[in-house]
């Protein structure tokens, strides 16, 4: 591979980051050295355009299980914009295109302590103490890298999310591990299409949508329904404000005189369950009245009528479709609900059930349940 | 430090507020430890099934005031199942057996019940404070017990949650011996408010300092109430729409004027735009205003109010104030430290939005910006270029833009380079979130050069596992990752398994990891919890080790798996 010691090797390999001379050399793990030369590589490869060993990322037909990939560097940045320049095939030039927002290569040590990390740690056999390093690795500031039994000790303190010295760490033998993946991750995915929406994105709570699809205007795309647990949705606003009110008919069970509502005045079930309680509550308390023979009732003696749309309550709320067919109130989203009612009725309940509709009232969204509560 | 008394070195720590600090301090010597644990009160946990409620009194036996965050972030977003999981009661339960003297709880991504806060009311002598955040599972009546329990209640902060709202009279349960509020925000409730109940309330509590009011509560209440907390210092309008020629609202006039404590409004959850201009008077001392909730207000109003507002130091705002009603936030708030910019149409490509000009506008004026979340509808690397070279004090940056794939809109190109200048000029930056058309360059960039991020959080990036494996390899202080969407497979799952356990947690959702890869990870580290879910319970029935994994949470913990887990998680 270019740009470093060309070995030709078989087993993965790994760059050491050497802050000094700026130069990379290649590590050869122990894997190589049990003798898995049969094993593919499967490396992640960072090399200037122009490489061949770019594009070598398990495109390998392998489908044995392998060891952990490690990762291994190419060229600095800094000697790859020569290369750039040198090699520049039209490979994915974007990768290393304008390193001039690299104003230095390595400015931090962290990195390249973890890159070397990774290089003893492939010496080195767990558990060790990680304190010896090679000289040629000083930095001039201690590697606070503590070996595996003194981090176990102070998982004590991880848990209360003490703060991380950020240096102490269980580094596990890559080489140790017994599977890896094979899926075969292709090296160049450019234009990912952009998605239809997708369950969590955009990255917004529903909290806010629901404000926000409350207040636009303008007919807004309902959400996709991507909310598996519940949540409780304001009601969309019906669109179509312009238009001229919706009326239709009502009529309750018991009440002689029929009412007229319109629909356009509502945006969901819950205030329609409240619009028939306004309209019939007096109505049918005056007709309970005047057949019980009493007069003067008080004005607190009126029940409210609640429930009418989960079925609990002693009246329930049904509608005559466009095509003629009777149907629970409840079942579609408020908007198809309008586009299709043609008139309503508040049936008791006892008759509704005894006239058999079939549906089993059995909703489960809190929009139902919070009607329940409201209601009850 | 053997020559100090414990009291003296103890007196010492009080002033370490800090819980990093403290944490510091515990691990210097057994001594130190000791002292240091026995004075703690307030106790942060990140996750709260990485330790138990045990294990934390018999730590920190004197411990006054806890925090516990519960479900992962991207459950904000609708990826985590419903029951997923981040049960309080079991905390309550053992904190009150154990008498301890809890005087503060503020839980996150938590499910609350009923039970869990009447037990709080009724366990805790000295309960002063419940903060709620993003929690659920509690109704109105759970709120009554606290309010008529809590003989010393100084605040009830519920932000955000999902409260049944029983339209039960909980307002009511507050005695009328109860006068210690300092703090009440009850914006996120659904239900009708007893209005009167709510005047009587602010009325005997001299120390309110914020009131947040929800929805239901309209103007002519709070003119009333302004009236009686003329000390407020932070407002949460509920509802703000009058006829502006009525009574109400000249009073209202009048009554703003007097509030000269006021520095933070938020709310207006129901607002005419034309009762805006009732709010000028204070607007010139206000350092904080949040009208992300306020729907419908166009952006020439908001920019007329933002003129005003010359002191902020922190704005939410909805994005149809525009690009340029950014330029005038920019050429007013000079010592704006916060910004976040809300899309007010997520799903349409609305008018209504802003670009990249307006990112740039707000770094030019506002160098002292440091925490940013902006929602937008395309971005270039060259204006990410300027506001990196503008603004370097960044800690929180968080772009989103609302096409998750789309690539610098002058020139096609990803914006790894937007990114990159970002990462390498905000030395300080702890929290990343990215947007955009990315590839594996971006993460070598953050790798190399975001030396204090702590999160980050990745959507429809990078082209292979090296993204991954440059964060992981490079972020030291990485404390929790989230991804989605992204082509990571085992091999970076795989690389450095030791690395979870110096991260809070790691999510993993519609990426490349397979079954196969998360059992070896489990296998490797029982002090991990694996945690695999979908939203069906497919992975029950599944037994091949390469089927991919739909969702992976995996965080460290000392209590090993969970036992309240539903079914649908499957801990490896």
């Amino acid at each position: 591979m270019e740009g470093v010691s060309g070995n030709g090797l078989a087993g993965p390999q790994l760059l050491d980051l050497m802050p000094n001379n700026r130069e990379w050399l290649v590590m050869i793990d122990g894997a190589k050295a049990r003798g898995s030369s049969e094993e593919k590589k499967l490396e992640l490869r960072l090399g200037p355009p122009g490489t061949d060993d770019w594009c070598n990322l398990k495109q390998d037909t392998n489908s044995k299980r392998r060891d952990e990939a490690l990762l291994s560097f190419g060229r600095l940045p800094s000697m790859a914009s020569a290369q750039i320049a040198a090699n520049n095939g039209g490979h994915q030039a974007h990768k290393f295109g304008s390193s001039e927002a690299l104003a230095s290569p390595w400015p931090g040590t962290s990195y390249k302590e973890n890159c070397q990390k990774l290089q003893e740690q492939e010496q080195m056999k767990p558990p060790r103490s990680y304190h010896q390093f090679p000289s040629t690795i000083s930095q001039g500031k201690n590697l606070p890298f503590s070996p595996k039994e003194a981090s176990q000790s102070n998982c004590n303190h991880k848990g209360l999310n003490l703060q991380d010295s950020g240096v102490k760490k269980a580094f596990s033998q890559a080489s140790a591990s017994a599977s890896a993946a094979n899926t075969a991750v292709p090296s160049v995915s450019q234009k990912r299409t952009a998605p239809a929406p997708v369950v969590g994105w955009p990255p917004i709570r529903s909290f806010r949508k629901n404000i926000t699809s409350n207040s636009s205007a303008k007919p807004s795309p309902e959400p996709q329904n991507d909310t598996p647990n519940k949540v409780a949705r304001e009601d969309k606003p019906v669109e179509t404000c312009e238009k001229k009110g919706m009326f239709v008919k009502i009529n309750m069970d018991g009440v002689p005189i029929g009412r007229k509502v319109d629909l356009k005045a509502y945006d969901s079930y819950e205030k329609l369950s409240s619009a028939v309680d306004e309209l019939f509550r007096g109505l049918l308390a005056a007709q309970q009245d005047s057949s019980a023979g009493g007069i003067n009732k008080k004005q607190e003696e009126e029940k409210p009528i609640t429930g009418v749309l989960d079925g609990r309550g002693e009246y329930t709320l049904v509608y005559e479709d466009n095509e003629g067919d009777r149907m629970l109130v409840g079942d579609v989203p408020w908007r198809m609900f309008v586009s299709t009612v043609k008139r309503l009725r508040v049936l008791k309940s006892s008759e509704v059930s005894a006239l058999c509709l079939g549906t089993k009232h059995d909703k489960n969204s809190l929009e139902m349940k919070t009607n329940q509560k409201i209601f009850s | 430090m053997n020559y100090f008394p414990d009291e003296v070195m103890e007196h010492v720590f009080d002033f370490v507020t800090s819980n990093r600090d403290r944490n510091a301090i515990s691990l210097v010597c057994k001594l130190w430890y000791r002292i240091e644990r026995l004075s703690r009160q307030r106790v942060f946990i990140g996750n709260c099934y990485a330790i138990s409620p045990e294990r934390l009194i018999a730590r920190f036996p004197g411990v006054k005031s806890i925090t516990l965050k519960g479900k992962p972030h991207f459950a904000d977003f609708n990826l985590v199942p419903h029951d997923w999981g981040g049960h309080v009661y079991p905390w309550i339960e053992v904190l009150a057996r154990s008498r301890v003297n809890l005087e503060e709880l503020r839980l996150k991504r938590m499910v609350v019940t009923d039970e869990g806060l009447e037990l709080i009311s009724r366990s805790f002598v000295n309960f002063k404070s419940l903060v709620l955040v993003t929690c659920e599972g509690f109704t109105t009546d759970g709120l009554a017990a606290i309010a008529a329990n809590c003989r010393s209640l100084k605040e009830l902060d519920l932000q955000e949650n999902e409260v049944e709202d029983h339209r039960g009279q909980w307002l009511n349960c507050f005695p009328e011996s109860c006068t210690s509020l300092v703090s009440l925000n009850f914006a996120c409730l659904k239900g009708d408010i007893n209005l009167a109940t709510l005047e009587r309330l602010v009325a005997r509590s001299p120390n309110l300092k914020s009131l947040r009011l929800s929805r239901a509560v309209p103007l002519e209440t709070l003119q009333k109430i302004l009236v009686r907390a003329p000390q407020l210092v932070d407002l949460g309008v509920g509802s703000f729409v009058h006829d502006p020629d009525s009574e109400t609202y000249s009073k209202l006039l009048t009554t703003i004027e007097k509030c000269k404590s006021m520095r933070s409004l938020c709310g207006f959850l129901e607002v005419a735009a034309y009762c805006l201009p009732a709010i000028y008077p204070i607007c010139s001392s206000l350092t904080s205003l949040n009208l992300s909730y306020a729907p419908g207000i166009p952006g020439s109003e908001l920019t007329k109010l933002i003129r005003h507002c010359r002191k902020l130091q922190c704005l939410w705002i909805l994005d149809c104030i525009g690009d340029k009603g950014l330029g005038v936030v920019a050429s007013s708030c000079k010592e704006l430290q916060e910004l976040r910019v809300f899309p007010s149409d997520p799903y349409g490509v609305g008018n209504a939005s802003v670009t990249e000009e307006g990112l740039v506008a707000i770094s030019r004026g506002c160098p002292k910006l440091t925490s940013l979340l902006y929602f937008c509808q395309q971005m270039t690397n060259a204006a990410l270029k300027i506001v990196a070279q503008n603004c370097r004090n960044f800690i929180q940056f968080r772009l989103c833009i609302l096409d998750p794939t789309k690539p610098d809109s002058s020139t096609n190109e990803p914006l790894d380079e937007g990114f990159g200048a970002i990462v390498q000029s905000c030395k300080g930056i702890r929290r990343l979130s990215l947007s955009g058309l990315l590839t594996d360059q971006v993460f070598y960039y953050i790798g190399m050069y975001a030396e204090q991020l702590e999160m980050l959080s990745i959507a429809f990036a990078a082209d292979s596992d090296k993204g991954m494996l440059y964060v992981l390899n490079g972020c030291k202080k990485i404390r929790k990752l989230e991804i989605m969407e992204c082509p990571f497979g085992n091999i970076a799952l795989l690389s450095d398994v030791g690395k979870y356990e110096t991260m809070r947690s790691l999510w993993m959702s519609s990426c490349e990891v397979t079954l196969g890869g998360c059992k070896t990870l489990a296998k490797k580290m029982p002090r991990l919890n694996v945690e695999i879910f979908s939203e069906n319970n497919e992975m029950e029935n599944c037994i091949d080790d390469e089927q991919k994994v739909q969702k992976l949470y995996l965080y460290r913990t000392l209590v090993g798996p969970r036992k309240d887990a539903p079914d649908y998680v499957w801990t490896l």
